[in-house]
């Protein structure tokens, strides 16, 4: 086991093309022993290619991966030893549950009963045992990824690479399973590598979060740091900021003042932005539903959801702009109702077409849903 | 259409719901024009031959002209001269197609080219491959001109007008059947599972060895009995490229002879039952080692 740990894994402008596109743009990155890492982005954003990447199941366009001081870029994945969880699962259908799980004993040549014991050990991690003569096909979705994740850590490896293993399990197992690997992170110390499209996943899951787009790091910092200071609108999106408002502004950092049509407030400008068009991003838990202090916005109520202890509320700006928010209050479509936002919790950062895009696909996809689901684009 | 529908009486239930809770379904139907093809063209010739076979046109029991069949050596032999032309052939198809559909498989430059040039044969017809194979491999043709030049042979190695003429024949002719199918199986097996084998430590034989190949199995099982089935009935290249009436004296040659040259339709039906039963007995013992391996889904989730 102890000769399974290393201190660094590090991505040395990392760099992946198809055809001509950029999938992977100079990734550095530096992931200690032991840590729990996950990859946040939407489709297409380079997250699994990266995960790919590591894994030997690509090359690299340029760049390097070195753990410790050794190359590994250049090993195939079978010399590689690290362990894959795929979103698929990729239980070979005609091997049964212990088989899958002993398959990378048996490549490594390790004596059938040392398979047995850590088989046995893996499954029962899992919980499993009573499994282990089924075939994949006989075991539900949740057993399945059981399976695939005992399969990847029975050899022990210094890295488990796992490529949006939740997402095909519906929500309660997907809690549940969540959970699973984080005990299993806390119990075993492997190092590992997640990529999940999931801000919540990624969230709770994660001691360090690093959010792509298009190929390129945006921002890398712990669950913490990213939730409380996004650095970018684009970050913002994904840290559940719901509310992303095109404003204009006079520019400045620090306290700013944001005017749209029916909105005029005071903002906190995370980076120095210039005078004229920007973003305001306000997450939809922030508003109160109050007559009186500052920073005060007219909503018309629209839709609203029950949720027991609040209520989502989708409203409209009277200049016309979706509004997103949470509400104790009990409101009713049709209501004009006023809120307030503290302006340290109006983040305003420079226009960004594509995050303010972005941010509306993903309010479409979820509009039976006002302001409940954090966001996230889907796959 | 919309109207009928309009008018139609509420209080009584559409006769295809009446039908369907008898367990009718109106679709069934159109079976019909299957059915009535396969019992006209298929079922009654199949079962008048089976009936003719049992009158001997020179008497004797209903079991004359099977025990004249096994009787003859000349007759007998032509079940294993067939067997050791089309199991070698089906063999080969198979064997040959699974390296290269394996490697075909991804992404690969001038797949197309490649497909189009090793499925072409399909389109040539019998006879005309025959021709090629008699220019080739005869012996004036450029196989034995080379031979010669590189001081292999002195003479001509015989290739055709024997065993080895129909052998290639059967070979040109059954690949491209043999490596579509092989490609469509492989092509349904989940990529992610190479990939996840791979991952876990397995070089690419072994990914073959356990992966890849127990799941292809099935599949190059009905590949192989699908080319067994052509390769046994062969006919026109082992009169054109063998030796029709001694090495290659195949049993499809021996029924029309039977049939059409001594007009004895009994014996012509006789030879035609036992090369019937001969194809099931293979195709059965195939399919037995078949049902002994995995046959479920082959993607990823199992």
């Amino acid at each position: 086991m102890t000769e399974n740990r290393f201190d660094h894994l590090r991505l040395d402008q990392v760099s992946r093309r198809f055809g001509g596109r950029a999938a992977l743009e100079a990734l550095d990155l530096s992931i200690a022993g032991g840590e729990f890492v996950a990859l946040l982005g939407p489709s297409g954003c380079g997250k699994s290619t990266a995960l790919n990447c590591l894994a030997g199941l690509l090359p690299l366009s340029g760049g390097s991966i070195w753990l410790d001081d050794r190359r590994i870029d250049t090993l195939p994945p079978e010399k590689r030893g690290f362990g894959m969880v795929f979103q698929n699962y990729a239980l070979f259908p005609h091997l049964s549950v212990r088989r899958n799980v002993g398959f990378g004993l048996r490549m490594r040549r390790v004596s059938r009963e040392e398979t047995r014991r850590r088989v046995d050990e893996a499954l029962r991690m899992v919980q499993l045992q009573q499994y282990a003569d089924r075939l994949p096909g006989q075991l539900s979705g949740g057993q399945q990824q059981r399976v695939a994740i005992a399969r990847a850590i029975v050899l022990e490896p210094p890295l488990v690479l796992m490529d949006e293993p939740l997402s095909n399990l519906d929500a309660a197992l997907r809690l549940e399973m969540r959970t699973e690997i984080r005990r299993l992170h806390q119990s075993l110390g492997l190092t590992t590598v997640y990529v999940t499209h999931d801000q919540e996943e990624a969230l709770s899951l994660a001691d360090r979060l690093v959010i792509l787009r298009e190929g390129v790091v945006q921002q890398v910092g712990t669950p913490e740091e990213l939730y409380r200071g996004p650095v970018n609108a684009y970050v913002a999106g994904f840290m559940g900021y719901r509310n992303l408002l095109p404003v204009q502004t006079d520019g400045g950092q620090g306290a700013v003042r944001v005017t749209a049509p029916g909105l005029a407030v005071t903002g906190t400008a995370r980076e120095a932005v210039a005078g004229g068009p920007a973003v305001a991003a306000i997450r939809p838990e922030d508003f109160v539903v109050t007559d009186t202090g500052d920073n005060l916005i007219s909503v018309d109520v629209e839709v609203v959801e029950y949720h027991g202890r609040e209520q989502a509320v989708q409203g409209r700006l009277k200049g016309g702009q979706v509004i997103r928010l949470r509400s104790v209050d009990r409101l009713a479509p049709g209501d004009a109702v006023t809120v307030a936002v503290p302006a340290d919790k109006l983040l305003v950062f420079a226009a960004d077409a594509d995050a303010l895009a972005a941010a509306e696909a993903a309010a479409g996809g979820r509009s039976a849903s006002p302001a409940a689901a954090p966001a996230g684009a889907a796959t | 259409m919309t109207s009928a529908l309009a008018e139609a009486t509420p209080e009584r239930l559409a006769l295809r719901h009446r039908l369907a809770e008898r367990g009718i379904d109106r679709v069934l139907l159109l079976l019909l024009p299957g059915v009535a093809f396969v019992v006209a063209l298929f079922l009654y010739p199949f079962l008048y031959g089976l009936g003719l076979s049992f009158q001997p046109k020179q008497g004797g029991g209903p079991f004359a002209n099977y025990q004249r069949f096994f009787a003859e050596p000349y007759l007998r032999d032509t079940i294993w001269i067939t067997l050791r032309l089309g199991l070698p052939a089906a063999l080969i198809n198979v064997l040959a197609s699974v390296p290269i559909a394996y490697r075909m498989r991804g992404p690969v430059r001038g797949k197309r080219l490649i497909t189009t040039i090793l499925v072409v044969p399909i389109t040539l017809g019998t006879v005309l491959t025959a021709e090629g194979i008699i220019q080739y491999f005869g012996p004036a043709g450029w196989f034995n001109k080379v031979l010669r030049a590189l001081h292999l042979t002195d003479g001509a190695v015989p290739l055709i007008q024997n065993y080895w003429g129909v052998l290639f024949s059967l070979i040109i002719s059954g690949f491209p059947f043999a490596f579509l199918l092989t490609t469509s199986y492989l092509s349904g097996i989940d990529p992610s599972l190479e990939k996840a084998a791979s991952v876990l430590g397995a070089g690419w034989w072994q990914r073959f060895r356990h992966i890849t190949f127990p799941l292809l199995s099935p599949g190059l099982a009905m590949t192989f009995c699908l080319t067994f089935v052509l390769a046994f009935s062969v006919f026109p290249s082992a009169i054109l490229v063998g030796d029709p009436s001694r090495t290659t004296h195949v049993i499809s040659i021996a029924a029309v002879h039977a049939s059409n040259e001594q007009y004895d339709y009994s014996m012509g039906s006789t030879i035609a039952m036992i090369m019937a039963v001969v194809m099931l007995i293979v195709i059965a013992i195939v399919l037995t080692w078949r049902g002994r391996m995995y046959r479920g889904a082959t993607g990823g989730k199992g």
